[in-house]
């Protein structure tokens, strides 16, 4: 008996993995290939974030082997494999280990993290941690770094410094923005983390970028464009992520900032789905989990034969930065409306209402994060 | 009273304190958990927990 070629799924992250284990729960019988450059074990990606203070090491956030993974899935996990091109009308991938045939195929290859230009000659030793490999190096390169400069004061910026802070590091954290995360937080929000962090002993340098990083003894000498230098012994990058698309605009797949998708995650390509960090959902690129984990189920429906439109409820953010507990739901960007505010620092209640007094979004620090399911509830679906 | 641990983010639920902001009130045991309960933080559902050894 010929058997039909597989679904396969390129990538073996949080995304990869969690389709994966949602399309099983459907149908345990079409063969499942998962093809990673990686080396194919799962971990929890967000705890990156906050394994440090937890005491956990890059070995203990895996949770499973790609073997185990295997098994568990019933799918043949292809490790350290790179994906050259899709070739979307022979149906087939062409790999570093050969062609293989697919009957539909799923990207989920993630982000990479933007790394903005700098001078200097050490600017190649800056740090970006994005995956498991990223973080062990983090791990071994923190056992002799006392001073850690962390670029970006965004989200992961943030947490990370929270980390470190509790780990008994020094933290300095140096960004253009007028204060933490001011991508997803109103002011007032963002002001109590700083303050918060603040009072731990992190150093802000905002409103100026890194221009340069040099090597300074056995650290390094970061150049702010303010005109001051600081000096530390670690530098991390942490100022955004970009969509993965090349493999996907190599292959002639519509990309734009992520790979194209609707909302069924179909590619411009036919049986090619881009999910995850990679893909741009009608418009939406939204590196969270929520986003990823509801557009799996939905994809895993689809992919068992019931055509399923991803519907994203009110998906609030928890920020791990226990110095200063956040959770957010940022308002869509193309309303108006107004910020209101209860409460002091560090407790809280930021609301985004429009003119008729609807919630739009919300922000909740400190004591006040303990709202976030009523507040939720009558928050409108990011997409329906 | 047994502690549970999400394999996607990390969250724990300790059967001892419950989420009383989740409706879930201290005590709850794990199974008694609702079947559609989300983890609070990234939205894995209970199926994706495992138990964690305290």
């Amino acid at each position: 008996m010929t058997q039909s070629p597989p679904l396969i799924i390129i990538g073996s992250g949080l995304a990869g993995y969690t389709l994966a284990r949602e399309f099983r729960k459907l149908d345990e019988t079409t063969p499942l290939t998962i093809i990673t450059r990686d080396d194919g074990g799962f971990y929890s990606k967000p705890m990156l974030s906050n394994a440090l203070s937890k005491g956990k090491g890059a070995a203990q956030l895996v949770t499973s082997s790609a073997d185990e993974m295997g098994d568990k899935l019933g799918a043949t996990i292809m490790a350290h494999t790179e994906v050259n091109v899709i070739d979307t009308v022979q149906h087939s991938v062409s790999t570093s280990q050969g062609d293989i045939d697919y009957s539909s195929l799923v990207i989920a290859c993630g982000a990479v993290p933007f790394r903005p230009p700098m001078a200097g000659d050490a600017t190649d030793e800056v740090l970006s941690i994005n995956n498991l490999a990223d973080y062990a190096r983090f791990r071994e390169r923190l056992e002799s770094a006392r001073r850690i400069a962390i670029i970006g004061p965004g989200l992961i910026g943030c947490e990370f410094a929270n980390d470190l802070i509790n780990a008994g590091k020094r933290v300095a954290i140096i960004g253009p923005d007028p204060y933490p995360i001011s991508t997803l937080l109103p002011v007032a929000v963002g002001r109590a983390l700083k303050s918060a962090l603040s009072a731990q002993g992190v150093a802000w340098h905002l409103g100026t970028t890194a221009t340069a990083v040099n090597h300074n003894g056995t650290g390094y000498r970061i150049t702010l464009d303010s005109g001051s230098e600081i000096t530390a012994d670690l530098v991390i990058s942490a100022v955004g992520l970009r969509p993965s698309i090349a493999l996907a605009e190599a292959s002639g797949i519509d990309v734009n900032r992520g790979i194209v998708t609707n909302r069924l995650l179909e590619t411009s390509a036919n049986d090619v789905f881009a999910l995850g960090d990679c893909a741009e959902v009608s418009g939406m690129n939204l590196f969270f989990v929520a986003p990823l984990m509801t557009g799996a189920r939905a994809l895993a429906q689809t992919l068992s034969g019931e055509q399923t439109a991803v519907e994203y409820p009110a998906m609030p953010v928890v920020i791990k930065t226990p110095t200063c507990p956040l959770v957010v739901s940022p308002p869509p960007r193309d309303v108006t409306g107004e910020w209101h505010y209860e409460g002091d620092a560090p407790n809280i209640t930021a609301r985004f209402t429009a003119a008729d007094g609807v919630l739009l979004g919300f922000a909740l620090s400190g004591d006040a994060v303990v709202q976030k399911q009523a507040l939720t509830a009558v928050l409108p679906p990011v997409l329906r | 009273m047994k502690t549970w641990r999400c394999i996607i983010c990390g969250f724990i639920y300790n059967e001892a304190e419950g989420i009383p902001s989740d409706g879930i009130p201290p005590g709850t045991r794990w199974e008694d958990v609702p079947a559609d309960w989300e983890c609070p933080d990234c939205g894995a559902r209970k199926d994706d927990f495992e138990m964690v050894e305290i």
